[in-house]
């Protein structure tokens, strides 16, 4: 049995599905669990259906789980639709007064949630948080830190203090009305506090612990939140964040930003960054650090605005016209995304390349407890720029002068009297645009070779499960979570399985893989996308066809126990 | 003093006769006239002959995109606001595929100057119609004649251009003076510049503007006048207007960012530690 609880929110936009949802994650984190959640939303403002999974552990966990223990049902359609996710002893919880309608009997539980919310809250609207206070009563948590975290999310005034009101009489309708109803008990484990939030709250926060000063970005789901975190931080830590007339001059104004000498990035999803890639050639061929954030959502156009996919990769690789070296990092886990974001900036400017940060929807809302980042860990890496004393003779200063690792020595403008000149077009080592031969063959090769240096900075992460197995899964990004959980199932039920998994994919650790893969006898390749593009990538790379590819292009996120389902059929065959 | 030796670049590859020159020598003047010295300067280009513009002269210089000529120029204004950030482009580059980006920059009243040399005409691609084109301009492209020109001066006061002048490449002096007040502007300063193309524009030529241009310092224009500016923004034909048409003061886009209070980008000590404040927000 899975240790812990899975708490199930489910209404319809508007009926603060969210709210709850991350208040009942936010009181479990508080109280020392280890917390994952998930959100599946509709593309609409109100209406729809909507749901908040949170999953419970006393132990770490990374993914969600396919089975509920208690759904908060807001609306009689979440009842309808998510009672087979129940657990055995799984039960909901509806609005009593609505309540004589539902049939089915057994598990639906009828609780005054509107009615409470009215006397005790003083509005209808807190129904939601009457919810949330039974299904804090029925595990017996603390009452205490379950009205901390409903303070820390609605403020200590009036209307936090009506919500507070509201949590407390569902809780203690549950000690006293529903008492014994559920086996699971959990009360606060204490230890130290972690940290809870989404991958773009730790993408917004590894770009200021790096020290990006400069963001521009077009509003565009999943990617809007990193870019609305750092504009609200604008005030306190100095991020200037602009939102401009459309993606290309998102883009275009990052690489004007960092031409200029900030640390600077943009934030889009598929069919922004597609706007974005004449700019990232300018990034290329004026060898402009910056960083692009870009959280993929099922594609092509417009695709599933609010749903998941890992449809991006073969397009990131080769965006824009001709042929240059970049990075391409793809965060595991919410912890990595705020270690590969600084590792993004710090790549970009000892390159002088444009790093692309390639997560996805399912990483970019999903929160995680996660251990407190430890800031004095993080290092800034500028690469080779040069300060006006290091730069004996001004006026023989070459921005792009032609080096053994293809890394030309960085003045910026007006930090001294080197001119710094630089051009789209092909150019000379002064930055002036040339039509020459072999200036140009010198030119390709000068920043290509910035690879050489690069592919050292680039590993997958350690191998999950004991180095040879009989069976190696090999993941990318998001998946990493339910990956690990899918392989620890499979070992206890004695299959051999392993997990390499790359969080970072360009240039492309092709030994490493090839080695790892080698080794096992089936390899099996699990990908968010219809065509496996990790796989095609394996094999253009190294030359080695996986065994096969378990594939998901539904718009929704892989569950451990999907992974192990299709696993299990593989193996079998 | 900046001597104007200064800014001497290699020889340019523009057609003999090209209006390219005369702007390039204007802009010069102005510089050296308000005494900046070229490592103060950062020339963003576009791409069209007016985009190597830059590279016949001396300066930081991001030769940018196609069309792609204000966000770069705006953003590393931004990035260091004591950088004289001077955009430059064609009608092709600004108004056509740069146009949204016309608009934005409008809006934003970023504190650049930006030079449109406005030939009416597309020039590096030999002579395909452009957005300032006469009605009817027969060319390879539009075989049915040019659509309806494009009118920058009035599109830059409606879009809300805090400085917007004309300028003629055919009077230096004139032009100088206009670029010097446009760099001076504190907020975003559009000059259009009639700028005949020898070679591809035989309708627009030198001899066809000194018909017809007359300066608005002459007359009895008040540039602070929205309305006004208006009526001279449309008056094209039998006579144009040259000089500065709209102008008015209003906060500048660095001005309302509130993270540059903390002082220019550039400048920032990059101290991770400072995350610590938002940190503590998600425990």
């Amino acid at each position: 049995m899975e240790p812990g609880l899975n708490v199930m929110v489910g209404g319809e936009a508007g009926q603060g599905v969210q709210s709850v949802g991350f208040i009942l994650a936010k009181a479990f984190a508080r109280g020392g669990f280890h917390v994952f959640a998930d959100q599946d939303y509709e593309s609409k403002v109100r209406g729809g259906h909507n749901f908040f999974r949170v999953r419970v552990s006393a132990t770490e966990i990374a993914a969600i789980s396919e089975e509920v223990d208690i759904l908060l049902a807001l609306n009689e359609e979440s009842v309808d639709l998510h009672r087979t996710e129940l657990a055995a002893q799984g039960i909901v919880i509806f609005d009593g007064d609505k309540a004589k309608g539902i049939s089915g009997g057994g598990n639906v539980v009828g609780a005054p949630l509107a009615r409470l919310a009215q006397e005790k809250g003083g509005s209808s609207v807190m129904a939601n948080t009457v919810a949330l206070g039974v299904a804090l009563g029925l595990v017996g948590y603390d009452q205490e830190t379950m009205a901390e975290a409903v303070r820390h999310h609605f403020g200590t005034g009036d209307s936090g203090e009506g919500n507070v009101r509201a949590a407390i009489a569902g809780y203690e309708y549950a000690i006293v009305e529903l008492k014994g109803l559920l086996k699971q008990q959990l009360t606060t484990m204490g230890g130290d506090k972690r940290m809870l939030l989404n991958g773009s709250e730790a993408i917004a926060l590894g770009a200021i612990a790096a020290g990006c000063t400069f963001m521009a970005a077009y509003p565009m789901t999943p990617a809007t939140p990193i870019m609305e975190l750092l504009a609200s931080k604008s005030h306190e830590l100095g991020p200037v964040v602009v939102q401009p007339e459309d993606e290309i001059a998102a883009m275009t104004m990052t690489i004007g930003a960092a031409f200029a000498g900030a640390r600077a990035m943009t934030a889009t999803s598929g069919s922004g960054f597609a706007l974005m890639v004449e700019g990232l050639g300018l990034a290329g061929i004026t060898e402009t650090p910056m960083v692009t954030i870009l959280a993929q959502r099922p594609a092509p156009a417009v695709g599933l605005p609010t749903r998941t996919e890992q449809g991006d990769l073969q397009f990131v690789l080769t965006a824009a016209p001709g042929e240059f070296p970049r990075a391409v990092l793809a965060p595991a886990t919410v912890d990595d995304a705020f270690w590969l974001t600084i590792k993004a900036f710090n790549l970009a400017d000892k390159y002088q390349l444009p790093v692309i940060v390639l997560t996805d929807h399912y990483l970019a809302s999903s929160y995680a407890t996660v251990s407190r980042f430890d800031l004095s860990k993080v290092s800034i890496d500028r690469g080779e720029l040069l300060s006006p004393r290091e730069i004996a003779n001004p006026a023989e200063y070459k921005r792009h002068k032609i080096t053994a690792s293809g890394i030309s020595p960085r003045a910026l403008p007006l930090q001294g009297k080197a001119l710094v000149v630089t051009d789209s077009d092909e150019h000379d080592e002064a930055g002036h645009l040339i039509e020459d031969a072999d200036m140009r063959t010198q030119m390709m090769l000068k920043r290509l070779r910035k690879l050489d240096r690069l592919k050292d900075d680039i590993t997958p992460l350690p191998l999950y499960g004991p180095d040879k197995a009989e069976t190696t899964l090999v993941g990318w990004g998001s998946t990493y979570g339910a990956l690990k959980e899918a392989i620890d199932t499979l070992r206890n039920e004695g299959l051999d399985a392993n997990l390499l998994h790359l969080n970072e994919l360009w240039p492309f650790p092709a030994q490493a893989v090839a080695q790892t893969i080698d080794r096992a006898n089936r390899s099996l390749v699990v990908e968010n996308n219809a065509t496996g593009q990790l796989a095609r990538l394996i094999r253009s790379e190294t030359g080695i066809k996986v065994s096969g590819s378990i594939l998901k292009f539904d718009g929704r996120p892989f569950t451990p126990a999907h992974i192990v389902h299709e696993v299990k059929k593989e193996v079998t065959q | 003093m900046v001597d104007i030796a200064e800014y001497a670049g290699p020889k340019p590859a523009w057609c003999p006769g090209c209006g390219n020159f005369a702007i390039l020598t204007a802009l010069k003047q102005a510089l050296v006239a308000l005494d900046i010295e070229p490592h103060r300067v950062l020339l963003v280009s576009g791409i069209g002959q007016a985009g190597k513009l830059p590279h016949y002269t001396r300066g930081n210089v991001f030769n940018s995109l196609h069309g792609r000529t204000l966000p770069p120029a705006t953003a590393a204004k931004i990035a260091n606001p004591a950088l004289t950030v001077i955009a430059i482009g064609g009608d092709g580059d600004g108004y056509a595929e740069g146009g949204n980006h016309l608009l934005g920059t409008a809006r934003r009243n970023n504190d650049i100057t930006y030079l449109v040399h406005n030939n009416q005409v597309y020039g590096l691609t030999k002579g395909q119609a452009s957005p300032t084109s006469d009605f009817g301009f027969v060319t390879k492209t539009t075989p049915q004649g040019a659509d309806m020109p494009l009118n920058p001066i009035a599109l830059a006061i409606v879009a809300g251009t805090t400085f917007v002048a004309r300028g003629f490449a055919g009077d230096v002096q004139h032009l100088s003076q206009l670029i010097m007040q446009g760099i001076q502007h504190r907020g975003f300063a559009l000059i259009d510049i009639l700028q005949p193309c020898p070679t591809f524009n035989r309708q627009n030529t030198f001899a066809w503007f000194r018909e017809r241009v007359y300066k608005l310092d002459d007359q009895d224009h008040d540039p602070t006048n929205k309305r006004a500016a208006m009526e001279k923004a449309l008056e094209w034909g039998d006579r144009i207007p040259i000089g500065l048409v709209y102008t008015e003061q209003r906060v500048t886009f660095e001005d309302r960012l509130p993270g540059l209070a903390r002082g220019p980008l550039v400048e920032r000590e990059l101290a991770p530690m400072e995350a610590e404040k938002l940190v503590v927000e998600f425990l």
